[in-house]
C-alpha cells in the first residue's frame, strides 16, 4: 500500500464574524452556505479526506461550494477558521495550521506545487519564463545560476514549451502556453503534492486535452499526488481515482470516480450528472 | 517636561548640535538598536532640519547625535569635499557644534559623513562612517508593499532580487547593477547600501570602522558594526565584481590628476585635451588624489634638496 501525504480533518472556513448559529444553519439542506443570522459565509466545513502517494483526488461541485477554498487553505494562501491538516513528508510529518509563517512559506516553495486557473495568480509577469521558474528555485535555496538555467529549460521542455521562448515574457504567450508553464514552474522543485485549481478552465477544447495528457504523464513519471479541483466532470472523469463532490460548503458525497459518475447517491450528485452534456 | 535636567542651550536657543537632547537621545538609542541587529532597518522619529529632506537629513541626524566637542569631522560628497552638498552639511556643523575640527584628510577625522563614496583609504576602529541614504530598503524595486517587505525581510525572503540577478544576466550576460547593490550583513539582512558604486561594497565587508547608514526622509536607521561579515548578492557560479575601468585594449585607466590606478575614477567630458573620446578620468575620492599629489610632490622635492646638499 502507498504511503500517506496528506490526512485532512473537519477543514472548515468561515468568512465573516460568525456566530454559533452559522453551522446549523447552512448547508445543503438549509440550501445556503450564508448564516440567516450573523451574514457570514460558511465556505467550508466538515472537509476530510486522505491523500495518498500518487493519487490523484478530484473536488467537483458548483461555484461557491468551497472547492477552492479547501486548496487555498491547504496552500496556505488563506487560514483556516478551524480543522488540522497533516502533511506527511519523506522523513517528517507537519501539521500544517500549527507551523509558524516561516516554516508554512518554506512548505509551500519547496513541498506543494499550485497551479492557479488564473496564471495570473500562479505566474510573474514582470519577468521571463525562466525567470519564474528560477524564482521557484532560488526559493528553496538553489544558488547556482548555470543549474537553475539547466533546469529550468528541461522543465519547460517537459511541459512542451518551446525552449527558444525561455527567456520571453509570458505575458506574449498564449493561455495554454501560460497554463503549461505554470505547471513548470508548480514541478520546479520536484514537490511530492500539487495543487491544480480549474487548470484547463477558460482553454479550448484541444489544448485541455494536451494539458490533461501532461498532468497524467507526469503523476505517472514522478508520482505527484494531485488535488484536482475542477467543476467538469470530464476532468475528473479523466485524472481523478477517487472524488469529493461539495455544496454549500460540505462534501455530500465521496468515492471512487467511477462510482460517483455511474451511480451517484446523493440527490445533487445525480442532477450534477444528469446535467453533464 | 523633565524640570530637574536643564538642556544645553546657545544664545539663539538651539542645543549643541542644533537638535535638542530628547532627540538626540532617541537617534543614539537607534543607532545601538541598529547595531545589535546588524541589517535591519531600524525605524526612528526622523526630526526636521533645516533643511530639504533628500538632502542628507539622515546621515546629519546621526551626525549631530554622535558628534561631541572633541571631535573631527570630514564631510564627502561623491568623493569630494568641496562639492556642493558637502559644504553645506560641514558649514553647518561647525556653527551648530563649536569646538568641533573640520578636515579633509580621511585619516585625521573620526566622524565621516559620505554621500554616496566609502574613502578610498581603509578605515580604522577609532573612525565611524556615516552614509546618506534615499532608498533604505533594497526590496523596493520588487515589492511595493511595506507591510510586506518587513515580512520578507524577517522571513529572509530574498528570492526575487535573486530573479532580478537571474534576469539581468538572461539580457545582458552580466548583473548590472551599478550602485545601490543589495548586500547580506551577517548572513540575514540584505541592506541598500546607500548608492555607492560597487567598487565600494567590498569595503563594507569585515569593516574596522562602525558603518552606520541613516535614511532622513524614509526614517530608517540601520548599521554595518565594525568586523561583520557583508556579502554582496550573487549566485555560486556567476560572483561580484568590482567596476575595472579597463579601456579598449585592456589597460586599466589611471587618474589624469595623481595617476593612480587603483582607485574609483569618475568620467569627465573634456575635448581639449581628453583622450580621443574626449573623456578623461580622476579619482572620485577628491582627498586621496591630493594626497597621492602631495607624495609625488616631497619625493620630487627630495632628491633635490639630497643633489644640494
Amino acid at each position: 500500500m502507498s504511503r500517506k501525504i496528506l490526512e485532512v480533518n473537519s477543514l472548515t472556513k468561515i468568512h465573516g464574524t460568525g456566530c454559533p448559529l452559522c453551522l446549523a444553519s447552512t448547508g445543503p439542506e438549509a440550501d445556503t452556505n450564508i448564516c440567516p443570522y450573523c451574514g457570514s459565509v460558511v465556505a467550508a466545513h466538515g472537509v476530510s479526506f486522505d491523500l495518498y502517494q500518487g493519487e490523484i483526488l478530484g473536488i467537483i461541485g458548483e461555484s461557491g461550494s468551497g472547492k477552492s477554498t479547501v486548496v487555498k487553505t491547504l496552500y496556505f494562501d488563506d487560514a483556516p477558521s478551524a480543522g488540522e491538516a497533516v502533511f506527511f513528508d519523506e522523513d517528517a510529518q507537519y501539521d500544517l495550521y500549527s507551523l509558524n509563517a516561516a516554516q508554512q512559506r518554506s512548505l509551500r516553495n519547496k513541498r506543494f506545487g499550485m497551479v492557479y486557473q488564473n496564471p495570473h495568480l500562479g505566474l510573474n509577469f514582470n519577468v521571463s519564463a525562466g525567470g519564474n521558474i528560477a524564482e521557484r528555485l532560488l526559493m528553496s535555496d538553489v544558488a547556482n545560476y548555470g543549474a537553475i538555467r539547466e533546469r529550468a529549460r528541461n522543465l519547460l521542455v517537459r511541459t512542451e514549451v518551446l525552449e527558444n521562448r525561455m527567456d520571453e515574457n509570458p505575458k506574449k504567450f498564449s493561455g495554454g502556453m501560460q497554463q503549461r508553464v505554470q505547471i513548470a514552474k508548480a514541478l520546479a522543485t520536484r514537490p511530492p503534492l500539487l495543487y491544480l485549481d480549474e487548470v484547463t478552465t477558460g482553454l479550448d477544447l484541444s489544448v485541455q486535452a494536451a494539458i490533461l495528457d501532461l498532468i497524467l504523464e507526469i503523476q505517472h513519471e514522478l508520482g505527484t499526488a494531485m488535488i484536482v479541483v475542477t467543476h467538469d466532470l470530464g476532468v475528473v472523469r479523466l485524472l481523478a481515482g477517487r472524488t469529493l463532490v461539495m455544496k454549500y460548503g460540505r462534501v455530500i458525497e465521496t468515492g471512487l470516480t467511477d462510482q460517483i459518475l455511474e451511480d451517484p447517491q446523493h440527490a445533487y450528485t445525480q442532477r450534477l450528472v444528469a446535467s453533464a452534456l | 517636561m523633565n524640570t530637574t535636567y536643564e538642556l544645553p542651550l546657545d544664545e539663539a536657543g538651539y542645543a549643541f548640535g542644533f537638535m535638542d537632547e530628547y532627540a538626540k537621545k532617541e537617534v543614539r538609542r537607534t543607532i545601538l538598536k541598529a547595531i545589535c541587529i546588524p541589517g535591519y532597518q531600524t525605524p526612528y522619529a526622523s526630526r526636521e532640519m533645516p533643511m530639504g529632506r533628500g538632502f542628507g537629513t539622515g546621515g546629519l541626524q546621526l551626525t549631530l547625535s554622535l558628534i561631541g566637542s572633541d571631535d573631527t569631522l570630514k564631510v564627502i560628497d561623491q568623493g569630494a569635499d568641496d562639492s556642493v552638498n558637502a559644504v553645506n552639511l560641514r558649514q553647518f556643523v561647525q556653527m551648530t557644534c563649536p569646538g568641533v575640527d573640520v578636515t579633509e584628510k580621511t585619516e585625521e577625522a573620526t566622524l565621516i559623513q559620505s554621500r554616496h563614496r566609502i574613502p578610498e583609504k581603509p578605515l580604522t576602529e577609532a573612525q565611524i562612517l556615516v552614509l546618506q541614504v534615499p532608498y533604505p530598503d533594497a526590496l523596493v524595486v520588487v515589492e511595493a508593499s511595506e507591510a510586506r517587505r518587513k515580512t520578507m525581510h524577517g522571513e529572509a525572503d530574498y528570492s526575487r532580487l535573486l530573479v532580478k540577478l537571474y534576469e539581468d544576466l538572461v539580457k545582458f550576460d552580466e548583473i548590472t547593477i551599478s550602485h545601490r547593490y543589495p548586500t547580506r550583513v551577517h548572513g540575514h539582512y540584505i541592506i541598500d547600501p546607500s548608492p555607492i558604486p560597487r567598487w565600494d561594497v567590498p569595503k563594507l565587508h569585515q569593516s574596522k570602522a562602525l558603518i552606520l547608514l541613516g535614511a532622513g526622509r524614509e526614517k530608517k536607521i540601520y548599521a554595518v558594526p565594525p568586523y561583520t561579515i557583508a556579502e554582496p548578492l550573487a549566485f555560486e557560479d556567476v560572483v561580484f565584481r568590482v567596476e575595472d575601468f579597463r579601456d579598449a585594449s585592456g589597460n586599466r585607466r589611471t587618474c589624469s590628476r595623481c595617476g593612480a590606478s587603483n582607485s574609483f575614477l569618475d568620467e569627465f567630458s573634456d575635448e581639449a585635451d581628453g583622450e580621443a573620446d574626449g573623456k578623461i578620468y580622476q579619482c572620485s575620492d577628491s582627498a586621496y588624489c591630493d594626497e597621492q599629489l602631495a607624495r609625488q610632490a616631497s619625493a620630487y622635492q627630495k632628491p633635490k634638496t639630497e643633489e644640494a646638499a
